[in-house]
């Protein structure tokens, strides 16, 4: 580890604590309706679409709407997708995508997993459907993240009989005010430091040994920007944000990783406002603040410490100003050990999943902290919405296990927390082990599980949990190594997506409406204070622990064992 | 229900793809082709006749021994720019330590005269694109004394170019410093031609 490497882990998290609060007033605005510098685009697309945006909706009706929507949007990626050999835009000439590639590609981007099985987004997919589908989805999935956020936190607030607000209103106006706004100025931020943006057909170059080199192009910046804004992650080319033309500079890096925690961490801000309590929300934001700096503290050491097995083959591991030492397999130079860290980390504590480096090839620990980010439930800022969501749902659970131990029934923000709120928390917190366990151990078994494997030993196990864990917690990013476009993992890793979307986003809303439902509870004596460093504590040790007793023992029979066998010397 | 529900449903996907899908990425690259044309293109290196050379941005495969070697590559069979990609190779991975890694490090010790236990990590490792154009400023040095030999020039005048194509991190912060090995080869061969028979001539 090295003093620049720390400055610059220093720098991003003061940049993520002075855009919070900014973020978070505008955020309000936004979704409080009183912003309407694009109202008359807004009018009209109410409008046409049909929706009336003054119907307040009850939590099953929102739920159906966000259901229906997306349905609605997968059908008609995986039509084009079928179809894009037809369509105009597809210079490279590629052809349909194959059916089990599709259903799994178009659940991916609907669900903001923007896992990518498929080899490579310049030999698959034609500038149509980059722009038209993926990019799409890259908005949709992230504003209707935003709105079952936003709607759940209605739910604390009011006491309005289960009405959280209309769903396309939020959907809309988040695209409108958010997304598109932000991604105009941040692709243009990313083209001047070098990502493409044209139309042209790929260039052959005869280079200067008199070699050919067939360079890419196509409408990248754009789909970039909302690719990290929307914590979606998926690439444009096969190797994402590790690919030059994708993230050109250490510069660009630093704005990605900016860019995916900004609406998530402005969220968290948001939250506090809506409930008038914002010290509440500060305990949160700092709680995200201690994991995701554990997080990226071990990453960060053990790729710096290298790989012994790798020292004793010749490398010098330890970093010198010219030598960037440590583990730099599957790394850039440009970005070295700490930049790809910090990456590493932040892509996980977010559902972005899009990667700078690759965590395959990462040393056991270093590999094993996204893992247990994703594992986590991708609270640590988190995805757009599913972050703040997927929070507020352990807080809810901590609150309720503090009002256990002090023989109280509970309360969270004035309104009680009954058996009916707890049993949906607990059906989104189950939801996620048990896609991940059954799946993993259902492939760690079959022939057609293991024929995807690209390492043996502890490693070929990571490499299925980590695609579980991700695909389920809709992150997107892989220990790559792993052969998906097989019909046993396509069809495997798009029902992990779906059901790690929407199974665990309709009880989000359940409990946003019960909650709406419940009156005014006054604050007593017993009342657990939601704004201490004992709130805080409380809330890591019920995180933790909800994801320990879960996932330890996969845990320790892949990266654990690994870490024990690479100091051993051992080679599989 | 369904049906009152499907109404909007399709409506505002078909509105919003366009909005998102067509208006969107017209902006950015109507900007984009405005404001900074030459990077929007691909940062292309392009000769006087009009032939493009390559990216400045994207890594070449370089073997002969008048030019600087760029790290080792898994994209296709090398610096396949169409084809990026990774080794994927995990930390225990027999292929990766005993064949790779140990294969890069016995061509280094032959070509450069490098010392085992003291070789930039970078010089033996694949990057996570493939195309990575960058390296280290500690693996230059190591290939200084082979170029100029190959080039019948002093170490001196190579080190001189390699420093000044050494990049320090964004804003003295950000990233590392590194060498882009296609840059400095280019500035190599407009400042010391190759002796004939050196390297490959550009057809």
């Amino acid at each position: 580890m090295t003093a620049a490497g720390w400055v610059q882990i220093a720098l991003f998290s003061v940049v993520l604590l002075a855009v919070t609060s900014p973020m978070g007033r505008y955020l309000v605005r936004v979704y409080d309706g009183s912003m309407q510098w694009l109202g008359p685009v807004e009018r009209l697309l109410y409008r046409a679409g049909g929706v009336d945006p003054d119907e307040d909706q009850h939590w099953t009706r929102y739920a159906a709407s966000l259901l229906v929507f997306s349905a609605v949007g997968m059908l008609v990626t995986y039509a084009v997708l079928r179809l894009q050999q037809r369509l105009p835009l597809d210079p490279a000439h590629l052809p349909a995508v194959v059916p089990r590639q599709a259903f799994e590609t178009s659940a991916s981007f609907t669900t903001n997993t923007d896992w990518q099985s498929y080899p490579g987004g310049e030999t698959t997919m034609s500038y149509a459907s980059q722009m038209t589908q993926l990019a799409f989805h890259n908005f949709m999935s992230a504003a209707a993240g935003a709105a079952a956020a936003v709607a759940l936190v209605r739910g604390l607030a009011r006491r309005s009989a289960g009405r959280i607000g209309n769903f396309y209103v939020d959907l809309v106006r988040g695209t409108l005010y958010v997304f598109l706004p932000f991604s105009i100025v941040l692709a243009l931020l990313f083209v001047q430091q070098g990502v493409i943006q044209n139309f042209h057909p790929y260039i052959h170059a005869v280079t200067l040994e008199g070699g050919v080199q067939t360079l890419p192009m196509g409408p990248v910046a754009s789909q970039e920007a909302i690719k990290q804004l929307g914590t979606n992650g998926g690439g444009f080319f096969n190797q994402n944000s590790a690919h030059p033309f994708e993230n050109p500079t250490p510069w660009s890096n630093f704005l990605q990783m900016v860019a995916i925690f900004i609406v998530p961490a402005g969220l968290v801000s948001m939250f506090g406002r809506m409930v008038a309590n914002g010290r509440h929300a500060w305990a949160i934001w700092s709680a995200m603040f201690l994991l995701f700096l554990g997080g990226t503290t071990v990453t960060y050491w053990a790729e710096a410490r290298g790989n012994p097995i790798h020292a004793a083959r010749g490398i010098d591991v330890s970093a010198t100003a010219t030598n960037p030492g440590g583990n730099m397999e599957g790394k850039e130079v440009r970005f070295g050990i700490a930049g790809s860290a910090l990456f590493a980390t932040v892509t996980t504590d977010a559902s972005c999943g899009a990667v700078n480096a690759m965590h395959d090839s990462f040393t056991p620990l270093g590999g094993m902290v996204p893992l247990v980010n994703m594992q986590l439930g991708e609270l640590v800022y988190g995805g757009v919405g599913s972050g703040l969501y997927g929070m507020i749902a352990e807080v809810v659970l901590a609150v309720f296990i503090a009002g256990l131990m002090v023989g109280r029934t509970p309360e969270y923000l004035g309104k009680r927390i009954e058996s009916r709120e707890v049993r949906v928390v607990m059906l989104f917190v189950l939801v996620y082990a048990l896609v991940v366990l059954t799946f993993t151990a259902t492939a760690a078994v079959t022939a057609p599980g293991l024929a995807g494997l690209n390492n043996a030993g502890p490693h070929g196990f990571s490499e299925i949990l980590y695609a579980f864990s991700s695909t389920a917690a809709t992150n997107g990013s892989a220990f790559a190594g792993l052969t998906g476009t097989t019909t046993f993992y396509n069809t495997m890793f798009g029902v992990a997506m779906l059901f790690g979307r929407f199974a665990m986003k309709v009880p989000v809303l359940a409990l946003g409406g019960f909650m709406a439902e419940r009156r005014a509870a006054p604050a007593t004596a017993g009342t657990f204070p939601v704004t201490t460093p004992l709130f805080v504590a409380l809330l890591l040790s019920v995180i933790v622990i909800v994801t320990a007793l879960t996932f330890v023992p996969a845990l320790a029979l892949g990266p654990v064992v690994e870490h024990l066998l690479m100091d051993a010397g051992r080679l599989f | 229900m369904l049906r009152h529900q499907l109404r909007p449903a399709v409506l505002l996907t078909l509105l919003l793809m366009v909005l998102t899908g067509g208006v969107y990425p017209g902006i950015v690259t109507g900007l984009a082709q405005v404001l900074f044309p030459h990077r929007a293109d691909g940062s292309l290196i392009v000769r006087a006749d009009g032939r493009v050379i390559g990216s400045a941005l994207i890594g070449q495969r370089f073997t002969g021994m008048g030019y600087f070697h760029p790290r080792p590559s898994a994209a296709g069979s090398g610096y396949i720019a169409d084809s990026s990609g990774a080794t994927n190779k995990g930390p225990t991975d027999r292929k990766l330590a005993d064949t790779l890694i140990a294969q890069a490090v016995d061509s280094v010790v032959r070509r450069e005269g490098a010392v085992r236990g003291h070789i930039p990590s970078d010089m033996v490792t694949s990057s996570g694109s493939g195309l990575d154009p960058d390296i280290s400023p500690a693996n230059a040095e190591l290939q200084v004394a082979r170029v100029a030999r190959a080039r019948a020039t002093t170490a001196e005048a190579i080190r001189a170019l390699v420093a000044s194509h050494t990049r320090g991190p964004d804003a003295g912060v950000f990233g590392e410093s590194r060498v882009n090995v296609l840059l400095l080869n280019l500035a190599l061969d407009s400042a010391v031609p190759r002796p004939s028979g050196a390297a490959p001539s550009a057809k």
